[in-house]
């Protein structure tokens, strides 16, 4: 046991390591939306300081485009707030998660981990502490790249502007999906899998269909969670 | 590269709004164990919420997405990450460009 209390640095290098290339197929999908953002937000009338400011502030992709889609001057903040509110509250459904996984995190560090959590970063830390601790040198791994990476393709598309293409049309988006469902597909060896998986899926669906926006995931992944908690445990 | 007082102001409740979810958790002790209902709800969480993300845009947004999906999907089932990140977005412009 004294040898995975006391972490060695060859440790932490390889924690750090493994953690960085978790995320490098990620951050090739990311930069291009934060290029997309970042040309999205000059035309908007937000200067390339403000952009670069909104990425390295918010760090979060959903919430930064459907703002900026709705974005007048002079900013409405409160509504841009309650926007960002609705977009992002899965992410306290995903920190109260990965709480379980931060036992090794010294105190001040906690909040510090979870200010980084966005989408790709928590999926990949709750891969990783299933199989094994989940520690302090891996997280900073998952965001030593990611973050850099999204503020700096922010700005290299405020300066770029307009002149570039829809990352959608290259098909760039799918790479979120494809990681996305990989992860999925991890988890599908556990009981009640499918009932979550069905529960989820089709609640985000109609939702979607009846009002388009945030709330489908919200909604999605509570009827999930709640199908797991009260549905027929299937091997307990 | 001037700064708006109005613009800074949106980013700033921007960041609060989103802070606030991400800090949902610090509510609880961290390495917290759980039992019960509660246990396989929260187990449950990662598949929820990734599937609750990802199935809009696969099942209602155009056949395109649907068969690039379903690509990634029988993907996903046995190959490594980097094949399915491949394949998804081989057939995801492959299938927009035909459904242009």
């Amino acid at each position: 046991m004294s040898e995975t209390s006391f972490p060695t640095a060859d440790s932490t290098l390889t924690e750090f390591r493994d953690g960085v290339l978790a995320t490098l197929p990620a951050i090739a999908a990311a930069v291009p939306f934060a290029v997309l953002i970042g040309a999205l937000a000059v035309d908007r009338g937000l200067s390339i300081a403000e952009s670069g400011l909104m990425s390295a502030l918010v760090f979060a992709g959903a919430s930064q485009f459907v703002a900026l889609d709705g974005w007048t001057l002079p900013a409405p903040w409160l509504t841009l707030g309650l926007t960002a509110l609705v977009v992002n509250m899965r992410h306290g459904l995903m920190s109260v998660s990965l709480m379980r996984r931060l036992g090794r995190f010294p105190r001040w560090a906690r909040p510090v981990a979870l200010f980084f959590m966005v989408d790709e970063i928590w999926a990949f830390a709750e891969a990783r502490g299933r199989g094994r601790p989940l520690t302090p040198a891996f997280y900073a791994g998952l965001v030593a790249f990611f973050y850099p990476s999204w503020v700096a393709g922010t700005l290299a598309g405020a300066v770029l502007g307009r002149m570039l293409p829809d990352p959608k049309a290259f098909g760039l988006d799918f790479t979120f999906i494809a990681i996305f469902v990989f992860l999925i597909f991890t988890y599908r060896a556990r009981p009640g899998f499918a009932l979550t998986l069905l529960a989820s899926s089709g609640t985000a669906v109609l939702v979607h269909l009846v009002w388009p926006g945030a709330w489908s995931i919200m909604a999605g992944a509570l009827a999930g969670i709640l199908a797991a908690a009260f549905g027929p445990r299937a091997a307990s | 590269m001037s700064v708006d007082p109005d613009t800074l102001l949106a980013i700033l409740a921007m960041m609060a709004a989103t802070v606030a979810c991400r800090l949902v958790g610090l509510l609880l002790p961290a390495g917290i164990e759980w039992r019960g209902r509660l246990a396989a709800g929260l187990e449950a969480m990662p598949v929820a919420v990734l599937a609750a993300i990802v199935a809009p845009t696969l099942l209602a947004t155009g056949w395109a997405e649907t068969l690039a999906g379903a690509a990634v999907l029988l993907a996903a089932w046995r190959l490594p990450l980097t094949a399915v990140i491949v394949i998804g977005i081989v057939a995801a412009a492959g299938f927009r460009a035909l459904a242009a």
